[in-house]
């Protein structure tokens, strides 16, 4: 078995909305997953059926090849969109409570909690309300509470909203540890562009829909348009642009530092590049040459916009 | 169930560490005590004020009466005219004038006089003033019909049916309504409890909405387990409350007779003399008979019972309507939106107490009695006011209490879950005030 979570075909109704239409997923062990979507694509509704916070209408979820099931969730860590904790209980007394609801024992959770406090810099914590701490500091002891019990799937909804860079940064290594050491991680954002530098894979939610997933890469590659920026050094206005119109697709052009700088984005009919380079050579100093490779939200738009 | 029990232990000391809680516990008593210390001395003041009325008497009559009393004082004046004395009593401020003209014969002086005062005159003075009247009137027509005042006061008795059962047992009078008055406390101490620890409950739910712990938590429990736990948790909470003031009102009392060194029977004796004061001294042998069967008839409810018949009413009731309370919570995002839903709650809280009251005092086995300490949300209150009459013949039929409780623990079940199906969509709904119907598309999902 290579994927810690399949979905098969699932679906969840409320009401007359259908929140979720037949989804179908498979997440590999030991990868970062991103569950892609605009706000109320069916993401998190997906992710509190995998919670078994609600339960499918149709469909199943397999979780390391087995039927879900309650023994499951000390498996699994969540953090929530939507976090909190306890105002009025303190830090350390909260997060012994929550450690030993996600099934560890007391004097466990305690040396657990006391290794990521110190990690996480925060130890003379403990006695704290968490009326008095910031919301940053709240967020990384939520962090804590849910990788406490080295679950084999993290689920993270909307993860870095609310950190501050400092803390999103610190929170985005401990994730990349926690992969390295064997976690698989689901991301599950609307803002494609936060997690999309960190997944192998992803899913594209769309109006209660899969419309896409698979390998990034992969995507990407398949989702690759040939269009290339480029900028060239000029040594006066010579015509060149005209002359790359009538022979290429120029999407877009302008002239630069008066007219000695011309960037210019080009469609050029295959992924052969060399017909193109070699046309320039000799005519302009061609002083940067790039693919503009599609982002997650890019393929999203493009696939959203072709069905 | 280790979670549950978890639950439980963070509700339980989330409500007992709760400032407000340890302020109200032990305020709560101290501020009884100064509420009804607060009324006795109003009442007193109120009835303190000393108001003085003029008298004008033109009549032969009444020249010994009207002396003044606790709350009223007289002024007599002579030899001018009513609407002078009215004039002068404006200008003192004094309270009223009574106006007795002279006539013929008493019943007319009687019938002619007139009280006059700047409002309409409160009822005590009234009385006061018209008992002057009335026993001046009966003794002039007892000497009319030639009878002696002593030979009068032996006409008055002071007669009473005396009344059994079928069994023979002796009844007394007033045993049903001390009886009803005894369950009545139960069950007001029912309604007192749900409705202050059910509150409890919801602001509860409330709070881990709004802090947005609450999917944090119901990833890892049941949703069910947490409203258990919290409902569970938060009883234990106000049993300990309770428990607090029952040992700190005996701790108080017991101080009381130490440091003051009242005997305990004392209380007793002076409580049987009272009724000794009306009557004569004929009435004291047959009063502290009376009084024997009262303590006899009051000792012989059968506590025992009544208090495990509690036990299971108060269980199943809070359960019942907590859960209620719990569903509530989790449908609203903030206390303000609870109005629309608690008043359905308290409407039959409030009328079984009413009608208990109203209805059982007077007839214990009566239909109404009977249909709503059956109806299972009234049940737990009505049934408890009847209670103390017995089991069995002469009191509550055992079919009775069997179909109340069946009834209760199915509405129990049923209304736990669907409480439950509220709490566990409404806890992960934000933003939203739902209406009725919300609540039973809710039921479907």
């Amino acid at each position: 078995m290579n994927n810690i979570l399949v979905a098969n075909e699932v679906s969840k109704q409320f009401g007359s909305h259908i929140a979720l239409n037949k989804v179908s997923l498979e997440i590999p062990k030991n990868s970062i997953y991103g569950l892609l979507g605009p706000n109320g694509a069916g993401k998190t509704t997906l992710i509190r059926i995998i919670n078994q916070i609600i339960y499918p209408d149709q469909g199943a979820i397999f979780f390391d090849g087995k039927p879900l099931q309650a023994q499951h969730i000390a498996m699994i860590g969540y953090l929530p969109e939507e976090r909190g904790l306890y105002k009025s209980m303190k830090v350390g007394e909260q997060a012994l409570y929550l450690a030993q609801l996600k099934g560890l024992s007391k004097s466990d959770a305690k040396i657990r909690l006391k290794y990521w406090f110190d990690r996480l810099e925060i130890g003379d914590w403990w006695n704290k309300k968490i009326q008095e701490l910031s919301k940053g500091m709240a967020q990384k002891i939520q962090f804590i509470v849910t990788v406490l019990h080295e679950p084999k799937l993290l689920i993270f909804d909307e993860p870095f909203s609310g950190f501050d860079p400092i803390n999103a940064n610190l929170i985005k290594d401990e994730i990349l540890q926690l992969r390295d050491k064997g976690t698989t991680i689901i991301f599950s954002t609307h803002r494609m562009e936060s997690v999309e530098e960190l997944c192998e894979y992803i899913a594209l939610v769309h109006k209660s829909e899969k419309i896409l997933d698979g390998k990034l890469s992969d995507i990407k590659k398949a989702y690759k348009n040939n269009i290339y920026k480029v900028g060239l050094g000029l040594q006066s206005a010579n015509g060149l642009l005209e002359d790359l119109k009538d022979k290429f697709e120029i999407l877009s052009s302008e002239y630069v530092d008066g007219g000695s700088q011309l960037n210019f984005t080009v469609k050029l009919p295959s992924d052969d590049t060399g017909p193109f380079l070699s046309h320039l050579s000799g005519k302009a100093n061609v002083n940067n040459f790039m693919e503009t490779i599609p982002s997650a939200n890019d393929i999203f738009i493009r696939t959203v916009q072709s069905k | 169930m280790g979670k549950l029990a978890l639950i439980i232990k963070r509700e339980y000391l989330a409500k007992v560490r709760n400032k407000s809680f340890v302020v109200m516990t032990f305020l709560s008593p101290i501020l009884m005590v100064g509420m009804v210390v607060l009324i006795v001395y109003l009442t007193k003041i109120n009835d303190n004020e000393i108001r003085t009325i003029g008298v004008l008497n033109e009549s032969n009559y009444f020249s010994t009466d009207f002396q003044g009393t606790e709350s009223n004082s007289f002024v007599k004046f002579k030899g001018i005219g009513l609407e002078a004395a009215k004039d002068s009593i404006q200008k003192m401020g004094f309270y009223g004038l009574l106006y007795i003209p002279n006539e013929q014969d008493l019943e007319q002086v009687a019938s002619r006089s007139f009280f006059y005062s700047k409002d309409a005159p409160g009822s005590s003075i009234l009385n006061n003033l018209e008992n002057v009247f009335k026993d001046r009137l009966r003794l002039q027509r007892l000497q009319e019909l030639g009878v002696s005042v002593s030979d009068f006061e032996s006409v008055d008795n002071n007669f009473e049916i005396k009344t059994a059962t079928f069994t023979g047992e002796q009844n007394l009078k007033g045993i049903t309504e001390i009886k009803a008055f005894i369950g009545g406390a139960f069950g007001y101490l029912i309604m007192m409890f749900i409705i202050i620890y059910g509150g409890f409950v919801m602001r509860s739910v409330i709070e881990e909405k709004t802090t947005r712990i609450i999917e944090v938590i119901i990833s890892s429990v049941k949703p069910f387990q947490l409203m258990l736990g919290k409902i569970i948790g938060t009883s234990l909470a106000g049993v300990t409350q309770f428990a607090i003031w029952i040992i700190s009102a005996f701790v108080m009392f017991g101080v009381l007779i130490l440091v003051f060194d009242i005997d305990p029977s004392a209380l007793n004796s002076g409580a049987s003399n009272t009724p000794v004061l009306i009557g004569g001294a004929a009435y004291v042998a047959a009063s502290d008979s009376a009084m024997q069967l009262y303590a006899n008839e009051l000792f012989r409810i059968p506590w025992i019972m009544l208090i495990c018949f509690f036990v299971i009413y108060f269980v199943l009731g809070y359960l019942i309507y907590s859960s209620i309370y719990a569903a509530i919570g989790a449908a609203v995002d903030n206390e303000t939106d609870t109005q629309q839903f608690i008043f359905p709650i308290i409407l039959p809280l409030m009328l079984a107490i009413y009608v208990g009251f109203f209805s059982v005092f007077n007839n214990p086995h009566g239909p109404i009695a009977v249909g709503f300490s059956l109806f299972p949300l009234t049940s737990p209150i009505v049934m408890l006011m009847r209670l103390p009459g017995g089991i069995g013949e002469g009191g509550v039929p055992i079919w009775e209490i069997a179909v109340s409780i069946l009834l209760l623990i199915i509405t129990f079940v049923g209304i736990v879950w669907l409480a439950a199906k509220i709490y566990r969509v409404g806890i992960l709904m934000y933003g939203k005030k739902p209406s009725y119907r919300d609540l039973l598309k809710w039921l479907k999902y």
